[in-house]
């Protein structure tokens, strides 16, 4: 095995379920001691690319390599280098959860003395060691997602695939998965990550690859993906509809681009370079104007603005006849709605 | 084999580094499966309810049938009809025991612990023989129960010890053949819901066999259906090794019964053995 800089290389990979085209030519590349950040809506083929990466599932087409073994013919060996935890990687809800690493620490040949040993290291790290003894069942979200994170991590693996493992917790568990994210990466751990959060890809991802429709549309540094888009945005929400044409010249004037505008809910937002200077700006002008203002603000582009620039549609609509790519039942994620998508 | 080593300490990085122990493949797909296997018999202890729900058709079944209807039933060939019924409560509980596995398999999977087991370097193999031989345990422990029970009310294997313990070797063989139905039919439906309506089918499967009633008082059509019904067979072959009342009906299936009893299962594995390994490999389409 020749070294190389990539801890995941894929190319052109294909899959199909039935009639729906799940990845389309998919390609990546992540370098070794990463976190690379994968972004996309829901039927993406988020999943997909992670369950292919990590041998559950075969590519009908193209070929992929993580930590230097081919996913295919090397299925044994790349097991060996990796971690999975994520919506499909579940723990055991009957065991407790020194029960379910122990479990786990012995299917990843530890040994008895071993695996107990990990364990009890990682229910301290995750703080669980109170709960070790119960089972998993009586867990909360926060600590059965910690649990997950933890079976995951038991190899302290080369290759970490971490599947929307923020989906549904509340801010201070999102945290703590970060931190034991961030702390493993310092370890040398390459880290694969899907989310539906660019915030968290923003946090997380030394770069950030954005798919759609089973394909890569855009792969780059955060910082740079988000220049592209403009970064941050004001935005503002009016009073009276009949205001909309004078708050758009404003916005204009403010911040030298057409803002986007929705009239029926009276909200316009711009992309901001100044972000203080021009806020302060449009609501001086608003205000010597007399228009109404119900609420203003700055924010972050939101997913949706990722994707509008990138492939000219919104996010809610990249699932063409409605229905997610991915088979029916496999994404519970698809119940969940964009919380910060403002614009119908 | 591999010793997991990191370049920098992190506070997640194991302490001392973990060490993958090396050896043989063989060695591990039993190693693997003593896991898997011990991952199950902890789910036995920690909800006994299972054990409890499994057992209470049999033993409302002996109830019913022994002491309810029991007066109106009759043994053609005449018999104590409780003598009669019990080797067929052995058979019913073996033949219930395929839904939970059917159970196990489809919960697994729908939640996504089979993927992470996938997902990992252990014997791929340990997965199904892991569940077989828990599953086997499970029957063990049903048998044992029931059988004390049955003793209980009066029951008893009256041919002797040799004979007793090969009829409780063929109620095992029974099981391990649908052991298989249910690794395949567990992989095969969607959803833990579904596996409930398995049921619908074990049901009937009980009912029109020699388990409650002799086949020669059912109409000739239903009476030779329960003749030929695998579970008839390993009936008769246990109630002929316990020494409790056969009433045969003297064909061909009565009269090699025990032959049956045998060919039965091996058929089933022959058939859903490989469906199920084949199932399970594909599980990667």
């Amino acid at each position: 095995m020749k070294p190389s800089p990539y801890a995941i290389r894929a190319q052109g990979l294909r899959k199909r379920f039935g009639r729906a085209e799940a990845l389309a030519g998919f390609d990546l590349e992540v370098r070794a001691g990463t976190v690379h950040g994968l972004l996309g809506p829901n039927g993406a083929g988020k999943t997909t690319v992670v369950r292919i990466l990590t041998t559950l599932l075969r590519p009908d087409e193209g070929h992929a390599e993580v930590a230097g073994f081919d996913i295919v013919r090397q299925a044994r060996q790349v097991r060996a280098q990796i971690g999975l935890t994520g919506q499909y990687a579940a723990v055991d809800e009957v065991l407790t959860g020194r029960q379910n690493l122990t479990m786990f620490g012995r299917l990843l040949h530890l040994g008895a003395q071993g695996a107990a040993r990990r364990a009890d290291e990682l229910l301290e790290r995750f703080s669980l060691t109170d709960a070790a003894h119960k089972p998993v069942k009586q867990y909360s979200g926060g600590m059965r997602r910690r649990l997950d994170l933890a079976a995951g991590m038991i190899l302290a693996p080369r290759v970490l695939f971490l599947d929307e493992p923020t989906t549904g917790l509340d801010p201070r568990s999102r945290n703590e998965v970060w931190q034991a994210v961030r702390s493993l990466v310092a370890g040398g751990t390459t880290v694969l990550l899907t989310t539906q959060y660019l915030d968290e890809a923003d946090k997380l991802a030394h770069r950030i690859a954005v798919i759609d429709h089973g394909r890569v549309v855009a792969d780059d540094t955060p910082g740079e993906l988000k220049g592209a888009i403009g970064g941050d945005r004001v935005e503002v929400v009016l009073h009276d509809q009949a205001d909309v044409p004078a708050a758009t010249r404003i916005l204009v004037r403010a911040c030298g681009t057409e803002p986007e505008v929705d009239a029926e809910e009276r909200r316009l937002h711009a992309p901001v370079v100044n972000r203080v200077a021009t806020l302060t700006e449009v609501l001086r002008t608003l205000e010597d104007q007399g228009i109404g203002v119900a609420d203003i603000g700055l924010r972050r582009p939101t997913l949706d603005e990722v994707f509008l620039h990138l492939t000219g549609r919104r996010a809610e609509q990249s699932a063409p006849g409605g229905g997610p790519a991915e088979p029916a039942g496999t994404d519970p994620a698809g119940q969940r709605t964009h919380k910060e998508s403002t614009v119908a | 084999m591999t010793a997991v080593t990191n370049p920098t300490p992190s506070p997640l990085a194991p302490t001392p580094p973990v060490v993958q122990l090396p050896r043989s493949r063989a060695y591990w797909a039993v190693a693997d499966c003593l896991t898997i296997v011990r991952r199950d018999l902890i789910h036995r202890v920690r909800e006994p309810a299972g054990i409890v729900w499994q057992l209470a058709f049999p033993i409302v079944s002996v109830l019913l049938y022994g002491y309810v209807f029991g007066s109106a039933m009759t043994v053609p060939g005449g018999g104590d009809y409780q003598e009669f019924l019990m080797p067929g409560m052995f058979v019913m509980t073996m033949a219930f025991g395929f839904m939970n596995t059917a159970t196990a398999v489809v919960s697994d999977k729908a939640k996504g612990v089979t993927d992470r087991f996938r997902s990992m370097p252990m014997a791929p193999s340990a997965v199904v023989t892991g569940r077989g031989i828990a599953d086997i345990i499970g029957a063990c422990i049903d048998l044992v129960i029931l059988g004390l029970c049955a003793l209980a009310i009066g029951w008893s294997p009256d041919d002797g010890p040799v004979a007793a313990v090969a009829g409780f070797a063929l109620l095992l063989l029974l099981r391990f053949a649908l052991l298989w139905v249910g690794v395949f039919l567990g992989l095969l439906i969607p959803s833990v819901e579904t596996a409930g309506n398995l049921y619908a089918l074990v049901f009937p499967l009980t009912m029109i066999s020699n388990v409650f009633v002799a086949p020669s008082l059912m109409p000739d059509w239903l009476g030779a259906i329960a003749t030929w019904n695998p579970l008839s067979a390993t009936v008769t072959a246990t109630r002929d090794l316990f020494g409790n009342p056969v009433a045969s009906g003297g064909g061909w299936a009565d009269d090699h019964a025990t032959l049956l009893a045998v060919g039965w299962p091996l058929l089933l594995t022959a058939i859903f053995l490989p469906l199920a390994v084949r199932r399970f490999q594909r599980l990667s389409r």
